[in-house]
């Protein structure tokens, strides 16, 4: 993709993009944990625009049958789009893009968890796109991180996500929907923020070594913010606001 | 949805001991809906949206418009689809894939009830006859499963439909091409549905998922804003006596009504 014609100004003289943020900036994240009553664990986001659900059951019996590990139990993830999240009506039927970014967050999510002491068994998460505003997976799998850790899930660390990309010549933060469709290249990259390691990484379009170096630099650095806000999630619900920090 | 375990044995002769004495398991009176709670424009990427909470059964439901080629013998119409689908994390027995013979159903009530009533006039969204016209589509994301998804659906479906704005196309070079401007969308009716549930001779207005476990019939009747019976749908292995059914036809006006007016107000 090398970036399409547009009259949007991407990024204007003063570093400010077309949203009105640095290129440094990440959108508005807000997370609540605890939002379903019927799941084992849950989180609602908002990233931006985008609007989305995760639910978390198990871990509990896998059916089919024949999936389930002796060994250890499974981790398995779908992610979904609500016809009503885009501008032109979604088909409600799962796209090939859905399934592979299932298949992406599943393994995002797997290095985080410890499900050997669960074998036999499922650990089910469910992510559902109310609104999509690019940087969805992110957004999906920042969501999916609280509500497994919200499941009592045992953990190594959080997955927290975010990405980077290249819009106008400038590496930025965060691409959004408009930046992403006009932009040069999208990067979103999944980390754990103790463990130092990332568990996602994909990217559309071209980058030099030093701009790909930068990219992954900023992307980490969203990571980490969007960790604290993971966070203070679970703190909130556990805890009540004001309750440990 | 549910297994049979002890728990839900003795869930059953509860409900059912206290039928006796008239009362409910969650302290609601025999026809009393649980608590309505509508938020509105909750998708603002969609024409129109809602967010509702009946009881803990909770639905977004959201409404996109968009130009389609019409229903061959109804040229002069504009189409209407209205779908349902309970994801996956609303409930820990519900499994992906194609929809159970159960979500089928309760889509076509929920669209046969809007659709019947004749809630959004048709014949006011043709672009060029028998050749485009536009498409109204409510699809319900049912989030959390707690009974009676018939009337969430219905009734976040009716409130989204109330808030969508159509906007503006017209036909240019054979394509229909979308211009300034938009409209209200032309709204004849409210419907309302109500769902009751038959439990040992009892009639139950609004059943939650314990009561729904454990019904023997069901039937879901749609009213207009008149007061008239546009739909309904009887479900369940048992059946209703003529009595039976005469008093919820009656129910169904009588507390449609109060429905129609919470809807209203959440739509406002």
């Amino acid at each position: 993709m090398g970036g399409r014609d547009t009259d949007v100004v991407l990024l204007d003289e003063n570093g400010i993009r077309c949203d009105g943020r640095k290129i440094n900036e990440t959108r508005k994240v807000t997370i609540k944990a605890g939002v379903l009553k019927n799941a084992d664990g849950s989180a609602y986001i908002e990233f931006g625009d985008n609007k989305i659900l995760a639910g978390v059951f198990g871990p509990r019996d896998v059916h089919p049958k024949h999936m389930a590990n002796t060994d250890t139990g499974i981790l398995r993830c779908r992610y979904h789009m609500s016809p009503f999240s885009v501008t032109e009506r979604k088909n409600p039927a799962p796209s090939r893009r859905e399934i592979e970014i299932s298949k992406v967050l599943k393994e995002a999510l797997e290095p985080a968890l410890i499900l050997d002491q669960f074998p036999r068994t499922a650990v089910d998460v469910f992510i559902e796109i109310l609104q999509a505003d690019g940087g969805s997976r992110c957004a999906a799998l920042d969501a999916a991180s609280v509500a497994l850790a919200d499941a009592g899930i045992p953990m190594r660390d959080m997955v927290c996500a975010c990405a980077a990309g290249k819009v106008a010549d400038t590496v930025v933060l965060d691409v959004n929907n408009e930046e992403d469709q006009a932009g040069q290249a999208d990067m979103p990259v999944g980390y754990m923020p103790n463990l130092d390691k990332i568990t996602l990484i994909q990217l559309d379009g071209v980058l030099t070594c030093d701009e790909y170096k930068k990219c992954v630099e900023t992307a980490i650095d969203g990571c980490k913010q969007v960790y604290e806000i993971q966070k203070k999630a679970l703190t909130d619900k556990f805890f009540g606001n004001g309750g440990a920090q | 949805m549910g297994h049979t375990s002890v728990l839900d044995d003795l869930k059953k002769s509860r409900i059912l001991e206290l039928l006796e004495q008239g009362k409910r398991t969650d302290g609601r009176g025999l026809e009393e809906s649980r608590p309505l709670k509508i938020e509105t424009g909750v998708i603002p990427k969609a024409n129109g949206s809602a967010r509702v909470f009946l009881g803990n059964t909770e639905v977004v439901t959201g409404v996109k418009v968009q130009p389609d080629r019409p229903f061959p013998d109804m040229g002069e119409k504009g189409i209407f689809i209205c779908t349902a689908e309970i994801l996956p994390l609303a409930h820990p027995d519900v499994e992906t894939g194609p929809p159970s013979p159960e979500v089928i159903e309760l889509s076509r009530v929920v669209d046969r009830g809007i659709r019947e009533s004749g809630m959004i006039d048709l014949s006011q969204l043709v672009l060029e006859k028998d050749k485009s016209v536009i498409g109204v589509f409510a699809d319900n994301s049912i989030i959390d499963v707690d009974g009676n998804l018939f009337d969430a659906c219905s009734y976040a479906s009716t409130a989204a439909i109330l808030t969508t704005k159509i906007p503006k196309w017209e036909i240019k070079d054979d394509t229909p091409t979308k211009v300034e401007g938009e409209s209200d969308a032309p709204i004849t009716t409210i419907p309302v549905s109500i769902t009751m549930a038959k439990i040992n001779n009892h009639i139950i207005v609004d059943p939650n998922q314990d009561e729904w476990d454990v019904m023997d019939a069901r039937i879901t009747i749609t009213t207009n804003s008149d007061g008239n019976i546009c739909a309904l749908q009887k479900g369940g292995e048992s059946g209703f006596t003529y009595e039976e059914l005469i008093k919820c036809g009656e129910l169904s006006t009588k507390i449609g009504a109060q429905i129609r007016d919470i809807i209203k107000a959440g739509a406002q």
